[in-house]
């Protein structure tokens, strides 16, 4: 098996042998002469939800959209194995919602994605189904709460079909019950075989989901493990600080 | 005072009679006016949106030339398009001056670098909440600029109201291209200017009050309905 293939989560971990998805290696990326993520590395496999971790500024956001390809690293690489551009979605903290209507914004992402006339009907039905949204479909997704345009984007970024999709603190602002909504619709598309990667400040949240944790402080990625053992034995000084709920600064 | 108070009368008068003269112009207005808005938006959305979402050397140079186009003395335009247009021009062998057609262009010249300005401004803004969400799938450029035009479709009313305005204002242009000929390239703007110069108060004040209400009303149903998409939310 090349080495790509079995990559360790991190030292003394067992090797998985999941198909590697996405890899950053050495990654750095400095705004305003400040470095912001500086030799972050870690990799992504084919194998259930993956959650990033780390204090504010940490680099989180970061890394996703250099996974996304909406910034270019100014060193080190980015590889995404065998994905194409479209392959890839993202869902941001605050949801961007088109001025249109819910079923506007499904129609946009379904032809965007070059699902024809015809398939589009059926395709718009189901996910509004999904997102649970049937009865809001001609209303203008401006106007809608918080919970439901965080459903309505996080199913318009699986009308792409991605293979890997990038979920940016989704439930950040959201009460129980909206995040437990999220929460089944991102598990849903992790069991139909969608790579997820999801920044969370939510411990809680990081239990229920994650089977890997990346734990990053600084810009660097300091700890790369299942996420039982990121929870009860954590390798790294900070990841215990973190989880300890001290400050990290 | 009663010289006034006569001439209110009279255009009141030719007014709820349908003048016949006086309707000819307010149509050939309201025909010229239109056409220039309407070409002027078909040229001006799209280069002001791709204005907005471009990045290339010279762009700063090129937004401030079309901003400071919006400011062009329509007499200048007007000569410009005479000097086309006349026999003696390039484009002498068209015999378009003196018709409504010159008419058209020297107000598409006047109303496009508003329409553009306005547009670059709307699009940029929209696009600054947008990019992020269309890159992230995968939009092409082209994409892009189909849906920030679509989605800003209510605020772009502002821009082609300003063209508008600017349009069914201007004088100097449409007289110097369309020659305030009689039954043929005679506009509301020009006829008052004619028809003041003559004293005939009556037309004049009456092509006014048209005038001023034409434009109330445009400006009044476009605005409540960007209004009402604002409403909800689609502005």
């Amino acid at each position: 098996m090349p080495e790509a293939d079995i990559v360790q989560l991190h030292d003394g971990a067992e090797p998985n042998p999941a198909r590697l998805i996405a890899k950053l290696e050495n990654v750095v990326f400095a705004a305003r002469s400040r470095k912001l993520v500086d030799g972050l590395t870690f990799s992504l496999r084919n194998n259930g939800i993956t959650t990033i971790m780390g204090p504010n500024g940490a680099g989180k956001s970061l890394a996703l959209r250099l996974l996304a390809r909406l910034l270019l690293p100014m060193d080190g690489y980015v590889h995404e194995c065998g994905l194409a551009a479209r392959d890839i979605a993202l869902v941001f903290q605050k949801p961007v919602m088109l001025r249109r209507s819910v079923k506007g914004n499904l129609i946009h992402a379904l032809k965007l994605h070059g699902v024809n006339r015809r398939e589009r009907p059926e395709r718009l039905a189901e996910l509004l189904r999904m997102a649970d949204l049937e009865h809001l479909s001609s209303s203008p997704a401006r106007l809608l709460s918080g919970g439901e345009q965080q459903r309505l984007a996080l199913v318009r970024a699986l009308a792409a079909q991605p293979r890997l999709l990038l979920l940016d603190e989704p439930t950040a602002s959201l009460d129980p019950q909206a995040t437990q909504a999220i929460e089944k619709l991102v598990m849903q598309a992790s069991n139909n075989g969608t790579k997820i990667v999801l920044v969370t400040h939510d411990i809680g949240q990081a239990r229920r989901l994650a089977f890997d944790v990346v734990f990053l402080h600084q810009g660097f990625a300091h700890e790369h493990s299942p996420a039982e053992t990121f929870f009860t034995e954590p390798q790294s000084l900070e990841a215990m600080a973190y989880l300890k709920g001290e400050l990290l600064v | 005072m009663q010289d006034i108070q006569a001439a209110f009368l009279a255009a009141f008068n030719l007014i709820v009679s349908l003048d016949a003269d006086l309707f000819e112009i307010v149509g050939l207005s309201l025909t010229v006016t239109l056409s220039a808005v309407a070409i002027s938006c078909l040229l001006g959305f799209p280069l002001g949106a791709l204005l907005a979402i471009s990045r290339f050397p010279g762009r700063g140079m090129i937004v401030v030339f079309i901003s400071s186009l919006m400011g062009l003395p329509p007499v200048v335009v007007g000569l410009t398009v005479y000097l086309f247009l006349s026999s003696a021009g390039p484009l002498g062998s068209w015999q378009m001056l003196y018709t409504p057609t010159a008419m058209i262009i020297a107000q598409t010249l006047l109303v496009t670098p508003i329409v553009a300005a306005l547009t670059r401004q709307i699009i940029e803004d929209l696009n600054g909440e947008y990019s992020e969400l269309l890159r992230s799938m995968s939009a092409r450029r082209r994409d892009i600029l189909s849906t920030l035009l679509w989605d800003a479709r209510y605020s772009l009313i502002t821009a082609s109201l300003a063209g508008m305005g600017r349009a069914l204002a201007e004088v100097g242009a449409v007289m110097i291209v369309g020659g305030n000929i009689n039954h043929v390239t005679r506009v509301m703007t020009t006829a008052i200017a004619l028809e003041t110069s003559k004293g005939e108060l009556a037309l004049a004040l009456g092509l006014g009050i048209i005038l001023v209400l034409l434009s109330i009303s445009i400006n009044a149903a476009l605005m409540s309905l960007r209004t009402n998409m604002e409403r909800f939310a689609y502005a």
